[in-house]
């Protein structure tokens, strides 16, 4: 039987634990920064059974060499995609104006991560 | 400033050593086990991770015991060329992994007391010791972190999950005892500011554990009177046969490199 203990209900800041089996875990995306000043990348994906867990799977599967100083998971069923069959409507109009990239100045030698 | 300044503190201090050394290399060897075995890949990688800490952790601490012993010993000497009753880690970490929660049992029980131990050692009188742990503690504390975690997880989970780890805490709190016996080298070395006091490492480690436990719903078990001497030497059945694996190869192929 089980001792009639106070269940805790949450992890530190990363919200509620979940004690599901490794085949229920859902599937996480994740993103790394790789230095200050950077975006964080999308590098892959992760099981997990909630978010603390996702995060610390991600520290050990995506910076075991040095790859990032910040990390960020999220639900891959928290992501909104646009749908295939919309790609024509949606970015093929933009194929013919060649007026909007910036090929008109020169981007300063110093500015690396432009 | 170098706390060896005697030969009997150097010999002292070269026993102390290769005790955490020990530790080390030998609940690495236990941990890779999981590589392959683990409940999902993740876990796999997070046990390989922690394994891997621990061997570089080993491997410093070794270079240091050769060091300071002058027989011109290598990392791979202690490592591979000692016998079961030249091996001082803790009891614990030669313990068989069992069920996932076992070894989860047993690695928070070893991160905390490590953590503390480690947290204390950056404050040793002698500055190479001093330098090893303060690499290591960043290391212990995600090590902790994993393992307590997983422990809440499994503690708190369901009534299976809670059984093994209750059973694990109760089968593996015996082996604490060893880390809180202070005997005549700890206190000589203690006295010196080489190495904390045990005292003070036990009330940090017990300080640490009880919310985890409380978290994960256990109960610590009490303490029994019996206790294991690994850092004397007098280990359990089981180091003989992972020694037998971790040197097979070196026996084998005597001074094989990659």
């Amino acid at each position: 039987m089980r001792p009639s203990v106070p269940r805790v209900q949450s992890l530190k800041v990363y919200g509620a634990i979940a004690m599901t089996l490794p085949q229920d875990w859902a599937l996480y995306e994740v993103f790394v920064r790789a230095k200050r000043g950077l975006d964080h990348k999308h590098v892959g994906s992760l099981h997990a059974a909630d978010a603390a867990m996702a995060i610390e799977h991600a520290r050990d599967l995506y910076t075991r060499r040095q790859e990032g100083v910040s990390l960020w998971v999220v639900k891959s069923a928290d992501i909104v995609a646009s749908a295939p069959e919309d790609a024509a409507a949606f970015f093929d109009p933009a194929e013919d104006k060649i007026y909007r990239h910036p090929t008109f100045y020169d981007i300063p030698k110093d500015v690396e991560t432009l | 400033m170098n706390a060896v300044t005697t030969p009997a503190t150097a010999r002292e201090l070269t026993t102390y050593v290769l005790r955490l050394a020990d530790t080390s290399l030998v609940l690495a060897q236990r941990l890779s086990a999981w590589i392959g075995h683990g409940p999902a890949i993740e876990e796999d990688l997070g046990c390989a991770n922690i394994s891997l800490d621990l061997l570089g952790q080993a491997r410093l601490l070794y270079a240091y015991a050769g060091e300071l012993e002058g027989a011109g010993r290598t990392e791979d000497d202690f490592a591979y060329l000692r016998e079961e009753c030249d091996f001082l880690n803790a009891t614990m970490a030669e313990l068989p992994n069992g069920d996932f929660g076992q070894t989860i049992v047993r690695q928070c029980l070893l991160d905390l007391w490590r953590l503390e131990l480690f947290e204390q050692l950056t404050q040793s009188t002698d500055m190479r010791l001093a330098q090893i742990a303060a690499k290591a503690v960043k290391e212990i504390r995600y090590h902790g972190r994993y393992s307590s975690g997983w422990l809440v997880r499994l503690g708190d989970g369901t009534d299976e999950s809670h059984q093994r780890v209750a059973t694990a805490l109760v089968m593996l709190w015996p082996y604490v005892a060893e880390w809180f016996a202070e005997d005549a080298l700890e206190q000589a070395l203690a006295e010196r500011g080489v190495v904390p006091s045990v005292a003070a490492v036990q009330a940090g480690f017990e300080a640490r554990l009880a919310p985890i436990l409380r978290a994960a719903t256990l109960t610590r078990p009490s303490n029994v009177d019996y206790r294991w001497f690994g850092k004397r030497a007098q280990h359990s059945e089981h180091l003989s046969h992972l020694l037998a694996e971790l040197q097979s190869l070196h026996r084998a192929h005597p001074g094989a490199q990659w």
